[in-house]
C-alpha cells in the first residue's frame, strides 16, 4: 500500500503543477481550488505516512518506503532511488502541513494568479523531493528545482525591492550549489565504482582521505550553510522574507531553511565523521553566534516581518548548536524539534504578520499600538505565538531549545551556558514587539477601521497553533519516532 | 580542310573583334552573325571531313541559321528600344548595370 | 483520593480552557466556572491533606515519561509530601479568596472573563509547579507561572505603565531562569537525571563533587532569585503592582512569589549539600531582606509599601532556609527550614490579606497613594479590622500566626549572630513601616476630602474573603505552636523531624522588638509626637536613599538596558552595512568583472567579427568595380579567361604570363580610364 508513497509526495504536485497550467487564466477560483486540491492530497499522504511511520517503524533506523534504485542517467550512474526515515517523516509532514495552509494563505494573491499558483506546486514538489531523495544527484536536482519558482514568486509577487530580494537569494544559493556540485563531483570520482547513491556513499566516504574529506565537509557546510542560514552567511534571509509575499515566507522560514539542516544531518555529518569531530566545535561557534547575534539584531528592527526574519536567524542557531555536539542524541533530537518548531512557529508568525499587513499595509511596529483593544483574537494568536518563539514550557519551541541545550551541554559546557542568554533575548524583543503593538494607548483615529482576523485566517493559523501546543506538550511520540534513527546517526559520526 | 577551317577560325577571330570593340550595337550584332557563321562553317566541314554518311552537321547548321535569325530580330527590337530610350545605339553609354 | 491529586491543577486549568474558547461572552458563567474549578481544586487539596495527615507526611510519587534518551529522562510527574500539600491548601485557598474578592473588585471590567481565565491559568501553574516530582517539571510551570503573571500584571495593558511592568517581569524573571537553566544542565550532565529523589539519593551518597554542587545549587538559586525578587533580581516586583491588586494578592504576595522560596525548600538536600551555596542563599536572603525594609519605610504608594514588604519578608523565608543549609552543611539539623516553609505558609495568608485589605481602599478612594487617604476606618470598618490584624501578624505580635513564624525565623538564626542582629532589626522595621501604612491610611484626619466623602465600604464578594483570610492570619500559626509536638515541624520536614522547643528569651525578644517598631510609628504618625517630615530632613541621603529604591533601577537602566539597546542598534548596522555589505560587494565586483568582460566581449572578441565584415566589405569594394556595366567588357572577360583556359591546357607557364599581360593590360586600361574622366555618361530617357 505504500509502494509508491513517496513517488506519489513528489509527483502529485508536479501534476498539479501542469494541471494548474492547463486551466483558463481568467478563472481564478478554479485554478485556487485546483491548487488547494492539489497540496491537500500530498498534505493527507504525508500525515498517513507519519502515523504508518509511528506505529509501524519507530524503533527502527533503516530506510523505508524506499523506492527504486531505477536506473535514471546511466552514464553517470545517476538512479530515481527515494527513501524515508524518522528524520524525513516529520519533514515531509511539515512540507505537507504548511505548503497546504500557503496555498490557502495565497487566495488573496489577485495579480497572474495562475502563475502563481503553478510555481508553488512546482515549489513542493522541490521540497518534498529533496527530503526524500537518496541519490545525490537526485537530491541536487530538486534543490535547484525548488530554486527557480522561489525566485520567480519573490520577484514577480514581492514587495517593493523584490528584484533586489529575489536575485540575492537566488544567486546566493545557487552560490552555495555550486560548492554542493563540486563536493558531489568529488564523491563521485572517489568512490568506486562510482556512484551517486547516497547509502553507499555514507558507507565509503569515510576512507577517504583525511584533506579531502575536510574539503567536501566544508563544500557541503557551505551550501547547506548558506541555506540555513549560518551566520555571517544571513544576510540573504531578511532580504527575501520582507519582500516575500506572506505565504512566500512562511515556506521560506518553515520548509526551505530546514533544508540545509536537513542536509547536514542527512548527508555531511554521516559522510564525513573525521570531519564532523574536526569542525564540530567552530561549528557550535557559530551557532552561538547566531543565536545571540539574531536576537541582539532582531530587537533593533522596526519592522515587524523583519523582526520575525531575524528571529528566524537566531533560532536556526539552535539547531547549528546542536550539530556542532553530534554525539549526543539529544542534541540531534533537539535540533530536529527545533526544526519542527520553528516551521510551525515561524510559519503562523508570518502568516500573522500578513493577516495585519493585508489590513494596516505597514509592518511597522512602531505605527500600531494597544491593538489589543481593537482586535483582540489576533492579539491572543500573536502573543500564543511570541510566547512559543521565546520558548514557553507548554509549547514545542521549549522542548526543542531545552533538548538542544542539555544535548550541548554534554559537549561544550561554557558555549551552551552562554547559549541559554538567547533565551532572555528572545524574551525582550519578542515581549516589546509585544508591548508596542499591542499593548498601550489605541490610536482610535488611524486604526478605528482595523477588522478583526477571519475566519479563513483563524483556521489557518489553528492547526499550527495546536501542533505546536501539542508537541510541547507531549513530545514522546514524537521524540521515538526519530530516535532510532538518530540513535544510528550517532553511531555513523562516531566511526 | 585546314583551309576551310582557318577560314572558320579568322571569320570568328573578326566577329570577336568586332564584338569586342564595336562603339555601335548594330554593329556588335552584325560581328556576332559572322561568329555564327564561323560556328556553321566548322559544323558543315566537320560534318563533311569525319562523318559524311550523316548529314548532322549540316542540318545543325540549319538549326544555327534560323536561331541566328530568331536572334537578329531579338537584337534588333532591343536595339530599337535602346535607340527610342537613349536617342542612340552607342554601347558605351548603356552602362545603367554598372556598380 | 491522594493518588488522583495530580488531577488538581486540572481543575483550573479544564475551567480556563472552558471560559477561552467557550463561555467568553457569557460573564457571569466564566466567573462562575472559574469559581466552581478553584474551589474544586480547593476540595481536593483538603482531602490530599487529610490524607497525608493520616500518613504523617510519608510522600508519595507518580510519575510518566516526557521524553526518554539514552542520556536523558524527562518525565512529569507528581510528589507529594507535607510541603506539598501545605503549599495545595495555601494556594487553592488563596486563590478562591482572590477570585471571590474579584468579583466585587473587577466588577464592570470589559475584560472581566479573561480575567477569571487568566487567573484560573494562573492557578494551575502555580498547582503543577508545587505538584511537581522534579526539576524538569518544576521548571515548566515556573516559567508558565512567569507568563501568567505577565498577562495579569499587564492586564490593563492601555497604560503604559502597566505593559512595561508586565514585560520587566518576564524579562527579569526570565533572566534568573537563565540560571535556573544553567543549573538543570549541570544536573542533566553530571548527576543524569531531574527527579528530585535520584538527585538527592546521589547528593547524599556523595557521588557528586562538592564545587559542581555549590555550582548546581547557586545556579538554581538563580532562578529564586529571580520569581522571588530577590536582590538584585528584585526590581520587578514592585513595579507588578501596576496589575489588578487582587493579582497583586494572589500572584505577587501569596503564591508565586513564594515558588522561590518553595524551590528551595524543594531543592534543600541539594543545596545544603554545599554550604557555599547555601551560605550564598542566606546571605542573599538577608541583604534582600534589609534592602526591602529600608525601601518600605518611606513609599508613598500603599501597594508599594506592601510589595517592598513582601520582598522582604520572602528574604526573611530564603534566609532561614539558608542558614538551615548551613547548619545541615555542618552536620546539625536547625529549625531553618520548618521556618521558612512555616512562614511562608502564614506570610501567604496575612499578606494576601494586607493585599486585599489594600484593594479594598484602593477601590473606595480611587488612588494608590497614602498622603491622599487617612481616617478611613471610620468608613470602612470591615478593611480596617482586618488590615489591622494583618499588619499584627506581619508584626509579630502574639499570638497571631505571624508572631508564631517570625519567631522561628529568629530561632533559625542561633548561632549566626550578625544575621541574628539584622533580623531583629528588619522586624523592626517592618512593624514600623506596617503600621505607618495603617495609621496613615485608616486614622487621622482624611487628607482628601473629597475621595473620603466618596469612600465607602466595599461589598460583600469583597469584605468576605477580607474576614477569611483575617481568621486564617490569626489562627493559622497555631499548627505550629512550638508546645505542638505534632504540628507543623513533624509535617513538613527534611529528612528528619526537628522539633525545636519553646524559646522564651527569644519570643519575648522579638515581642519588644515588634512592639517598639508599632510604637514609634504611633508616636510619628498618630501622635505625631515626632515629626515625619523632621526625621526625613535629618536623615536626608538615608531618606532619599530609601525613597528612590537604592537607585537600583535607574543604575539597571544606565548599566545595562540602554548599553543593551545601543549595542542592538550598533549591530543591526553592522549587519546591515559590514555583513550585508560584503554580500553586496561581492556582488558589486563580479557585476564589474562582468562590465570588465563584457569589453572585452565588446572590443576584443566581437571586433575580431566585425573586422572580418570590414575586410570582406573592403574587398568587394575593390572587386565591384568590375562591375562596369558595359556588355563588351564583360564579354572581354570571358574571351580573356577562355583564352586563359585554353594556355593553362597548353602549357601552365604562359598562363602566368598571359595573367601578368592581364593585369599589365587592366592597369593600363584603368590609368587610360582616369586619364579620360571627361566624359560624361549619357542621360537617360525617363519618360520612353
Amino acid at each position: 500500500m505504500y509502494d509508491y508513497v513517496l513517488s506519489s509526495l513528489i509527483f502529485i504536485p508536479l501534476a498539479g503543477f501542469l494541471v494548474v497550467l492547463l486551466l483558463p487564466k481568467n478563472n481564478f477560483n478554479l485554478i485556487r481550488w485546483m491548487a488547494s486540491i492539489f497540496s491537500f492530497v500530498p498534505m493527507i499522504i504525508s500525515f498517513v505516512l507519519t502515523y504508518d511511520y509511528f506505529f509501524t517503524y519507530s524503533g527502527s533506523a533503516d530506510m523505508v518506503y524506499i523506492e527504486g534504485p531505477f536506473k535514471w542517467i546511466s552514464v553517470i550512474n545517476a538512479q530515481y532511488f527515494l527513501g524515508a526515515d524518522g528524520i524525513s517523516v516529520p519533514l515531509l509532514a511539515l512540507t505537507g502541513l504548511l505548503s497546504f495552509i500557503s496555498i490557502i494563505a495565497s487566495f488573496n494573491i489577485a495579480k497572474r494568479v495562475k502563475e502563481y499558483f503553478a510555481f508553488f506546486l512546482l515549489l513542493e514538489t522541490g521540497m518534498m523531493g529533496v527530503f526524500c531523495a537518496l541519490d545525490f544527484f537526485l537530491f541536487y536536482v530538486f534543490w535547484e528545482v525548488m530554486l527557480v519558482p522561489m525566485y520567480f514568486l519573490i520577484g514577480i509577487w514581492g514587495g517593493p525591492r523584490k528584484e533586489y530580494a529575489a536575485i540575492k537569494f537566488f544567486l546566493y544559493t545557487l552560490f552555495g550549489s555550486i560548492f554542493m556540485l563540486v563536493a558531489i563531483l568529488v564523491l563521485y570520482f572517489t568512490s568506486e565504482p562510482h556512484t551517486l547513491n547516497m547509502l553507499t556513499l555514507i558507507q565509503t566516504a569515510p576512507s577517504l582521505g583525511h584533506s579531502l574529506q575536510l574539503m567536501c565537509f566544508a563544500f557541503l557546510f557551505v551550501a547547506f550553510a548558506i541555506k540555513v542560514p549560518v551566520w555571517p552567511f544571513h544576510t540573504w534571509l531578511p532580504d527575501a522574507h520582507v519582500e516575500a509575499p506572506t505565504a512566500v515566507s512562511v515556506i521560506l522560514a518553515g520548509v526551505l531553511l530546514k533544508m540545509g539542516t536537513y542536509g547536514m544531518l542527512r548527508i555531511s555529518w554521516p559522510m564525513f565523521p573525521e570531519a564532523t569531530r574536526f569542525f564540530a566545535t567552530p561549528i557550535a561557534i557559530l551557532g552561538l553566534i547566531a543565536i545571540i547575534y539574531g536576537a541582539l539584531v532582531s530587537m533593533a528592527q522596526k519592522d515587524l516581518k523583519k523582526l520575525v526574519a531575524y528571529s528566524s536567524v537566531s533560532h536556526m542557531g539552535y539547531c547549528m548548536l546542536a550539530l556542532g555536539a553530534w554525539g549526543s542524541v539529544t542534541a540531534l533530537a533537539g535540533c530536529m524539534f527545533q526544526m519542527l518548531s520553528h516551521g510551525l512557529i515561524t510559519g503562523a508568525l508570518f502568516l500573522l504578520v500578513g493577516v495585519l499587513y493585508d489590513r494596516a499595509h505597514t509592518r511597522e511596529i512602531a505605527a500600531f499600538g494597544g491593538l489589543g483593544v481593537k482586535i483582540p483574537v489576533y492579539t491572543g494568536l500573536m502573543v500564543l505565538f511570541s510566547m512559543a518563539s521565546l520558548g514557553l514550557p507548554g509549547m514545542s519551541g521549549f522542548v526543542s531549545e531545552f533538548m538542544v541545550f542539555i544535548g550541548a551541554f554534554s559537549s561544550f559546557k561554557i558555549i551552551a551556558a552562554i547559549a541559554v542568554l538567547g533565551v532572555v533575548l528572545t524574551a525582550g524583543y519578542m515581549l516589546r514587539m509585544v508591548q508596542r503593538m499591542f499593548l498601550g494607548e489605541f490610536d482610535m483615529a488611524r486604526w478605528g477601521g482595523l477588522t478583526e482576523i477571519n475566519l479563513r485566517e483563524i483556521l489557518m493559523v489553528s492547526p499550527l497553533a495546536i501542533l505546536t501546543i501539542i508537541i510541547g506538550v507531549y513530545p514522546g511520540p514524537l521524540s521515538d519516532m526519530m530516535r532510532a534513527t538518530l540513535e544510528n546517526l550517532v553511531n555513523l559520526m562516531a566511526r | 580542310m585546314l583551309q576551310y577551317l582557318a577560314l572558320a577560325a579568322i571569320l570568328f577571330a573578326i566577329g570577336v573583334f568586332g564584338v569586342l570593340t564595336r562603339r555601335n550595337a548594330i554593329g556588335i550584332l552584325m560581328s556576332l552573325e559572322l561568329m555564327f557563321n564561323a560556328a556553321n562553317i566548322n559544323l558543315v566541314v566537320f560534318n563533311k571531313y569525319i562523318g559524311p554518311d550523316n548529314l548532322i552537321g549540316q542540318i545543325f547548321a540549319l538549326f544555327v541559321v534560323v536561331i541566328a535569325a530568331a536572334e537578329a530580330v531579338v537584337g534588333l527590337a532591343i536595339v530599337l528600344l535602346l535607340y527610342r530610350n537613349w536617342r542612340g545605339i552607342d554601347v558605351d553609354h548603356i552602362n545603367i548595370m554598372k556598380w | 483520593m491522594l493518588e488522583h491529586a495530580y488531577f488538581i491543577p486540572f481543575y483550573p486549568l479544564i475551567a480556563f480552557l472552558v471560559i477561552i474558547f467557550f463561555t467568553r461572552w457569557k460573564e457571569k458563567l466564566s466567573a462562575g466556572i472559574a469559581i466552581s474549578m478553584i474551589l474544586l481544586a480547593f476540595v481536593h487539596s483538603v482531602f490530599v491533606l487529610i490524607a497525608m495527615l493520616g500518613r504523617h507526611g510519608h510522600p508519595l510519587e507518580l510519575s510518566m515519561p516526557f521524553i526518554e534518551h539514552p542520556a536523558l529522562k524527562l518525565e512529569l510527574g507528581m510528589w507529594i509530601d507535607g510541603l506539598t500539600a501545605v503549599m495545595l491548601m495555601v494556594v487553592t485557598i488563596v486563590s478562591a479568596c482572590v477570585h471571590i474578592y474579584s468579583l466585587g473588585y473587577m466588577h464592570n471590567d470589559p475584560r472581566w472573563s479573561r480575567y477569571f481565565s487568566y487567573l484560573c491559568l494562573f492557578t494551575f501553574s502555580m498547582l503543577g509547579l508545587v505538584i511537581a516530582n522534579n526539576f524538569f517539571m518544576i521548571f515548566i510551570f515556573w516559567e508558565l507561572v512567569g507568563l501568567t503573571s505577565y498577562l495579569l500584571i499587564g492586564f490593563w495593558f492601555e497604560k503604559k505603565s502597566a505593559s512595561d511592568a508586565g514585560k520587566k517581569a518576564f524579562i527579569t524573571t526570565r533572566i534568573g531562569d537563565l540560571g535556573f537553566i544553567v543549573g538543570l544542565l549541570i544536573l542533566t550532565f553530571y548527576v543524569g537525571t531531574l527527579n528530585y529523589q535520584e538527585v538527592f539519593a546521589k547528593v547524599q551518597s556523595g557521588a557528586i563533587s562538592g564545587g559542581l554542587l555549590a555550582a548546581a545549587g547557586i545556579f538554581i538559586f538563580c532562578g529564586a532569585v529571580g520569581k522571588s525578587a530577590q536582590f538584585p533580581l528584585h526590581v520587578w516586583l514592585p513595579d507588578a503592582m501596576e496589575g489588578p491588586t487582587p493579582v497583586s494578592a494572589l500572584i505577587h504576595a501569596a503564591t508565586m512569589v513564594a515558588a522561590g522560596v518553595y524551590l528551595v525548600a524543594r531543592g534543600m538536600t541539594l543545596f545544603a549539600g554545599s554550604a557555599t551555596a547555601s551560605m550564598v542563599i542566606a546571605s542573599i536572603g538577608l541583604i534582600t531582606s534589609f534592602m526591602a525594609a529600608t525601601i518600605a519605610l518611606t513609599q508613598n504608594d500603599i501597594k508599594r509599601v506592601l510589595a517592598y514588604s513582601t520582598v522582604s519578608q520572602l528574604g526573611y523565608m530564603i534566609m532561614a532556609l539558608g542558614l538551615y543549609g548551613v547548619d545541615l552543611a555542618h552536620g546539625h539539623h536547625t529549625a531553618g527550614y520548618v521556618a521558612g516553609t512555616f512562614h511562608l505558609m502564614t506570610h501567604a495568608f496575612f499578606k494576601a490579606l494586607l493585599f486585599l485589605g489594600a484593594g479594598s481602599v484602593i477601590h473606595a478612594v480611587h488612588t494608590n497613594d497614602i498622603n491622599f487617604m487617612g481616617g478611613l476606618s471610620r468608613k470602612m470598618k470591615t478593611t480596617t479590622i482586618t488590615f489591622f490584624i494583618a499588619s499584627l501578624s506581619i508584626a509579630g505580635i502574639f499570638p497571631l500566626s505571624g508572631f508564631w513564624s517570625k519567631d522561628e525565623i529568629v530561632a533559625s538564626t542561633t548561632g549566626h549572630p550578625f544575621f541574628m542582629v539584622v533580623t531583629l532589626l528588619i522586624a523592626f522595621m517592618t512593624a514600623f513601616y506596617m503600621f505607618r501604612l495603617c495609621f496613615l491610611t485608616f486614622t487621622g484626619e482624611p487628607r482628601d476630602k473629597e475621595r473620603f466623602d466618596h469612600a465607602h465600604e466595599s461589598p460583600k464578594t469583597m469584605t468576605g474573603p477580607l474576614t477569611v483570610l483575617a481568621f486564617l492570619a490569626i489562627f493559622a500559626g497555631w499548627v505550629g505552636l512550638p508546645w505542638l509536638h505534632h504540628g507543623f515541624s513533624s509535617f513538613v520536614y527534611h529528612d528528619v523531624v526537628h522539633h525545636a522547643g519553646p524559646n522564651y528569651v527569644l519570643m519575648i525578644v522579638s515581642t519588644i522588638v515588634a512592639v517598639s517598631g508599632i510604637g514609634l510609628a504611633y508616636a510619628v504618625y498618630y501622635k505625631k509626637a515626632i515629626s515625619a517630615d523632621a526625621l526625613a530632613d535629618r536623615f536626608k541621603l538615608l531618606y532619599k536613599i530609601s525613597f528612590n529604591k537604592w537607585y537600583i533601577d535607574e543604575i539597571y537602566d544606565a548599566v545595562i538596558i540602554k548599553p543593551l539597546l545601543g549595542f542592538t542598534k550598533v549591530l543591526w548596522w553592522f549587519d546591515a552595512n559590514i555583513i550585508d555589505g560584503l554580500v553586496n560587494l561581492m556582488g558589486w565586483l563580479t557585476v564589474k568583472w562582468a562590465d570588465l568582460k563584457m569589453w572585452f566581449d565588446k572590443y576584443i572578441i566581437d571586433g575580431i567579427v566585425n573586422g572580418l565584415g570590414y575586410i570582406c566589405m573592403a574587398g568587394s569594394w575593390a572587386v565591384k568595380f568590375m562591375q562596369s556595366g558595359s556588355l563588351q567588357f564583360y564579354a572581354l572577360m570571358v574571351m580573356a579567361a577562355a583564352i586563359g583556359i585554353m594556355l593553362y591546357r597548353v602549357t601552365s607557364i604562359g598562363f602566368y604570363f598571359y595573367l601578368i599581360g592581364l593585369v599589365i593590360v587592366a592597369l593600363l586600361s584603368v590609368l587610360v580610364k582616369m586619364t579620360r574622366s571627361d566624359r560624361v555618361d549619357a542621360e537617360p530617357n525617363i519618360e520612353g
